[in-house]
């Protein structure tokens, strides 16, 4: 209840580094998440470039797609290619903030999550492998992704 | 061990041995070393002594090994001989048990044991130029022997957990060593092939290393990349963890010391 109310009241005030670092709390309906994490919306031009990066999102370690580097991508996951077509943005939405709540099995990390996992190493940990912000950019530019 | 507990180990040696016991192993007819995975001038500079970096740790090695070393001034020669014949197999049933210790003990950690017991000389820090040459000399007299892990019961838990170690998944990318290197072999990662992580070609030169480096090397860098804590040099999660990559590599041909991209 404290917690509550000391969190509570500056909620409107997340900035965007505090976004960054933190995990934004979210709702999943269906197999969704249909409202964004941020207020601001995502920018496509921003996701394409961080959803390239093999260091930041790993994307491309694991799926092919329409990436400016096509012999430096993974051949473990579907090809992105298309992806806006076959899921609503909202589909997608979960796909790239915790995978793992659809198929627990699966090798897909959860991007926008933080456990307590003691493995994590310690300059990674208490951290999500991408910001509310980020995220928001990726679904951005992978909803584009209509062919 | 009470009786009980020998019983259990024995039970846990059966299912391991039996052929297709536990679901994502690689059956035995599909194991293929990391050096097939390779490019074909990579594959060529590995085949060729004369193009293989790696073979300059070896005559190192050959060298330290004939040198008379700590406050007993006693070579390796001096007690084992002539390496073709003494040293013959030795890397391809290591680890093995080690009864001083109680667990077991991998190659390097037995070359360094000898030093520190036996030469009565500082052991080699890890990583070292002068132990990496030593291990590469000793297993180069193993090539071509399949890997053949001791039949010994009393290793029997620490393989088990280096089977849990190889299956669990860590790091902040939440990956098992099983995830890339049992199900996802051949594949590619970032345009990397994923190869099936066997322990036969170590230590070995790697041209992003431009340096020999040892297994316990590689694995780190495998466990740094999905983001998770490594045990330091020699801690015992290590040397389990290679005791059951031995296991899992049976029969593969041993090829160290190699070369890798
Ligand atoms: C370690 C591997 C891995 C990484 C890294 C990875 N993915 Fe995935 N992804 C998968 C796999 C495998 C699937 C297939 C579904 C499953 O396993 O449940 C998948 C599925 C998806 C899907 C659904 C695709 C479809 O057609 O249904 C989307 C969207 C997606 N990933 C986006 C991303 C984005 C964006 C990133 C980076 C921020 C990313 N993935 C990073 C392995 C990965
Ligand atoms: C996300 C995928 C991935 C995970 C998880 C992973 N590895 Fe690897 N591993 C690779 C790739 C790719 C290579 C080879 C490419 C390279 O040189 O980096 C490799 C190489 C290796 C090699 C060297 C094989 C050779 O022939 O030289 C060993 C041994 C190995 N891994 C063991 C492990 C162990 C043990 C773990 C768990 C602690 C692990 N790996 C986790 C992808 C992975």
């Amino acid at each position: 209840m404290l917690a509550a109310m000391l969190i509570l009241p500056t909620l409107p005030a997340f900035g965007q580094e505090s976004a960054r670092r933190g995990v934004v709390p979210y709702e999943v309906e269906g197999d969704g998440i249909v409202r964004p994490l941020t207020g601001a919306p995502g920018d496509p031009n921003r996701g394409a470039a961080l959803a390239a990066d093999r260091q930041k999102s790993l994307c491309v370690l694991c799926h092919p797609g329409p990436f400016p580097d096509q012999h430096l991508h993974g051949t473990l996951a579907p090809d992105l290619a298309g992806v806006g077509k076959r899921l609503t943005e909202a589909q997608i939405r979960l796909r790239v903030v915790d995978n793992k709540r659809l198929n627990p099995e699966t090798i897909m990390p959860a991007f926008h999550r933080v456990t307590d996992d003691p493995t994590v190493a310690a300059a990674w940990r208490g951290r999500p492998i991408l910001g509310a912000g980020e995220v928001e950019d990726i679904v951005a530019w992978l909803s584009t992704l209509k062919e | 061990m009470t009786r009980g507990q020998r019983l259990s180990a024995w039970l846990l040696l059966a299912a391991l041995a039996a052929p297709l016991a536990l679901a994502g192993e690689i059956p035995r007819d599909q194991r293929r070393s990391g050096a097939d995975f390779m490019a074909p001038e990579t594959r060529a500079m590995q085949a060729d002594d004369t193009a293989n970096p790696a073979m300059l740790w070896v005559l190192e090695g050959d060298a330290l090994w004939r040198e008379p070393a700590g406050a007993a001034g006693q070579s390796c020669a001096d007690c084992h001989g002539d390496t073709a014949e003494s040293m013959r197999g030795v890397a391809a049933r290591h680890p093995a048990f080690d009864e001083a210790s109680g667990r077991p003990i991998d190659l390097q950690g037995r070359i360094n044991q000898c030093r520190a017991e036996r030469q009565s000389a500082e052991p080699f820090p890890p990583e070292d130029d002068r132990l990496l040459a030593l291990t590469a000399y000793v297993a180069r007299q193993s090539l071509g022997l399949p890997a053949d892990p001791p039949d010994d019961p009393r290793l029997v838990p620490f393989q088990e957990n280096g089977r849990h170690l190889f299956e669990r998944r860590i790091g902040q990318l939440n990956l098992s060593c099983a995830d890339c290197h049992d199900d996802h072999w051949g594949g590619r990662l970032g345009g990397a092939p994923i190869p099936q992580a066997h322990p036969t070609g170590y230590p070995l030169y790697r041209l992003e290393w431009q340096t020999l480096g040892s297994l316990q090397r590689r694995l780190r860098n495998c466990m740094t990349g999905v983001r998770a804590e490594t045990p330091s040099f020699g801690a015992p999660d290590f040397v389990d963890l290679e005791l059951y990559l031995m296991r899992r590599a049976e029969g593969l041909p041993l090829e160290a010391p190699g070369v890798r991209p």
